[in-house]
């Protein structure tokens, strides 16, 4: 896994910049993506999780940082052809498939569009069979490639917009809560389908949640986001049993779990940022605690941090 | 215990363009005093319309009750005229949505909006509602309540938002309260709140609440008893004990089994296959039996009745009919049975 297919360096996204309504929705974060990994993007709304994944993917003009896709930046002075290059191998997929998906364009056009606009067939029979294999790749069947949008349930709707990103034969997927509106047997369904094409393509993931388990699951390892800042980053499991941050810990002590007897003994803890106590002369970064454990904080927390790690 | 509510072999079906929509076929269960009833199960299984017959909140010129009844302080609440309705609905019976927008009016302050129900259902002054809706805000945890009525719907968060609503449903003590996914848009740290404030009303006042979400982890924490609902039917009934750690219906060992659990490996998940069933045309035995691996014969041709487990617990399954072949639930579901006493994969301890 040491291969890194995405270098994301001190990007920032601020919107209203100079005016009363400034957001710094993404703030100074830099952390790395690898080949074939499924990097989980976890926080509250309104964190900056979608505007991350919108920056990386140039939906938006970065206001500083930049962006290395296998050591190319993303985000430099770039021709139409080199940036249509990059478009191809990154696809995003969308929370609300509904809305992503034209309304009057039956489902052929819709994930032939990709196709078209790269010139990946040579002629209609081959844009017709690229896209009926599509279909099947998802679970779904040649039959539907006549049908429009509002014919589909939920679950086949997200299906087809997995197709249309995958038409453009992408090594670089970003999902952003591409199963929160679904019903929990057709998440699964929807995960298990993902995981396969993983597998299959040799796919990467940023995939962006709210939902924690389902994250867990899906995820190599998870970054955690607060106020346009990321402030942990670890591998999946590492993160789930030894969280540092406090707002990470609050964040995992919120979960409810399908557990009645866990349910009763749970505790939750809140996460106020005053306990920090930062000055301005704390030098407050990521940390690297342990081999890929990194966390937001000053030399004076490391300290502790390295101190409660030694007593444990 | 109390029995609040009781719903009756309820049946109720649209009257569609495309024909008649069977939504509910055949519903019963009892809401006692001071309970959490949970109401699980996928969208379109029928949730939301028993807890609107309840309400009546139905479009009236096409839903219809084409049997049973809703037994509430001795009366059929599908029997009474809708003046009758309106003065039970908001002050003994109130509910919440999903997205607070729906209960609230966007150009009236909210200070108003907790007021009117008072004024309406109870013999108090203005000025006496008004200290109410204070004390009201504060028992939401809305801070500064006072600065705050004033104010309209779009100068709160989401998460304010569902307390306001949880405030004003609560203002005239309601025997039921009705909460329809209330948290499903929420941050998990926001519905970690709010469900810590509808617990602690709920003691307050003693009401009992029916609770309807798809988050197995939110039902877990809130609930005394779970109904598991498929195809317009309850298929599974019993305490929150019984439905985690003793399931018996195939339906709801496939929800337990489609959530991963904090320490699911990278095995793959389960996924139930398919789609709920078209109650346009509803199969004429159990519903899930198309979509259930563990489908018997007679699945297909007659609707299972209900088997009782306990005298709290029971679920409609041929499975559990003393001539069908025993069969080994899901691996993750014998997990959960391990901590159950009294099921056949009991490992000792206590849950
Ligand atoms: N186009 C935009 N213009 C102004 N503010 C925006 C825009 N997009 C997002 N924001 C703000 O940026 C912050 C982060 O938003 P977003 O990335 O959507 O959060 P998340 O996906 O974590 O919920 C929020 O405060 C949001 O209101
Ligand atoms: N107004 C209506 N007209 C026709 N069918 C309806 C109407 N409301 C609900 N239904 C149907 O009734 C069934 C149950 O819906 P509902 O109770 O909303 O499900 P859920 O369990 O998701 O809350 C679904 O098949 C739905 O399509
Ligand atoms: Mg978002
Ligand atoms: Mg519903």
């Amino acid at each position: 896994m040491a291969e890194k297919l995405l270098e994301i360096k001190n990007l920032k996204q601020y919107f209203n910049i100079g005016k009363a309504n400034e957001v710094r929705a993404v703030d100074d974060i830099s952390f790395d993506i690898y080949k074939g990994e499924t990097l989980g993007l976890v926080g509250e709304s309104g964190c900056g999780k979608s505007t991350t994944g919108r920056s990386i993917i140039r939906l938006y003009d970065a206001t500083d940082g930049d962006v290395f896709y296998e050591g190319e930046n993303v985000h430099g002075k770039k021709s139409k052809q080199e940036l249509k290059k990059f478009n191809r191998k990154m696809q995003m997929i969308f929370q609300d498939p509904y809305a992503s998906l034209n309304q009057r364009m039956k489902v052929m056009d819709i994930i032939a569009e990709g196709i078209d606009i790269h010139g990946l067939a040579k002629n209609p029979a081959e844009r017709k069979k690229m896209v009926y294999d599509l279909l099947e790749t998802v679970g779904l069947n040649k039959e539907h490639a006549n049908r429009y949008p509002h014919e589909f349930s939920g679950g086949q709707r997200q299906r087809l917009g997995i197709a249309r990103a995958l038409a453009v034969d992408p090594d670089f997927i970003i999902a952003d809560e591409p199963i929160s509106a679904l019903d929990v047997s057709i998440q699964a369904q929807v995960v298990n389908l993902l995981k396969e094409l993983q597998e299959e393509k040799g796919l990467t993931f940023l995939f962006i949640a709210h939902d924690l388990s389902m994250v867990k699951y899906i995820s190599d390892r998870i970054g955690v986001m607060y106020f346009g800042k990321l402030v942990e980053l670890a591998p999946a499991e590492e993160l789930y049993n030894n969280p540092l941050h406090p707002y990470t810990q609050s964040l995992l002590s919120a979960i409810p779990l399908p557990d009645p007897n866990y349910e009763r003994n749970r505790v939750r803890k809140s996460y106020d940022p005053a306990v920090h106590n930062y000055t301005q002369a704390d030098d407050v970064r990521m940390r690297e605690i342990s081999p890929g454990h990194f966390v937001q904080c000053s030399e004076r927390e490391l300290e502790l941090i390295k101190a409660a790690s030694v007593t444990n | 215990m109390e029995k609040i509510l009781q719903v009756k072999d309820l049946e109720l079906s649209f009257n569609t363009q495309g024909g008649e929509v069977k939504a509910i076929r055949g519903v019963n269960f009892d809401l006692y005093k001071g309970e959490t009833l949970a109401i699980v199960g996928e969208s379109g299984s029928g949730k939301s319309v028993t807890t609107k017959s309840i309400m009546r909140l139905l479009p009236e010129n096409s839903a219809e009750f084409k049997s049973g009844e809703i037994l509430f302080g001795g009366r059929d609440l599908t029997k009474l005229s809708d003046k009758e309705m309106q003065k039970i609905r908001g002050k003994e019976i109130s509910m919440i949505f999903q997205d607070p927008m729906t209960s609230l009016n966007p150009t009236m302050p909210i200070g108003r909006q907790l007021t009117e129900p008072l004024l309406k259902h109870q013999k108090i002054s203005t000025s006496e509602a008004k200290k109410v809706a204070i004390d009201l805000l504060r028992l939401v945890g809305m801070p500064k309540p006072e600065l705050r009525m004033k104010q309209y719907p779009h100068q709160f968060s989401g998460g304010q938002r569902q307390r306001i609503v949880i405030a004003i449903s609560l203002a005239c003590n309601p025997k039921i309260l009705i909460a329809d996914e209330p948290t499903t848009a929420l941050d998990v740290t926001i519905q970690a709140q709010i469900l810590e404030l509808m617990k602690d009303l709920q003691k307050k006042i003693d009401t009992s609440i029916i609770f309807i979400t798809h988050d197995l982890g939110v039902v877990a924490n809130v609930a005394d008893r779970v109904a598991v609902m498929y195809g317009g039917k309850i298929v599974e009934i019993g305490t929150v004990d019984e439905i985690f750690y003793n399931p018996q219906h195939p339906y709801t060992w496939g929800l337990l089994s489609s959530m991963p659990s904090l320490d699911t490996e990278d095995a793959k998940l389960y996924a139930i296959p398919g789609t709920p069933p078209d109650l346009l045309d509803p199969p004429k035995g159990d519903a899930f039996a198309l979509r259930s691996e563990y489908a018997l014969k007679i699945d297909m041709e007659q609707n299972p009745p209900f088997f009782k487990i306990s005298d709290t617990h029971s679920a409609a399954t041929w499975l559990l009919h003393p001539d069908a072949p025993q069969v080994e639930p899901p691996l993750t579901v014998i997990e959960r049975m391990k901590k159950f006493p009294g099921s056949r994969y009991y490992e000792g301890g206590v849950v």
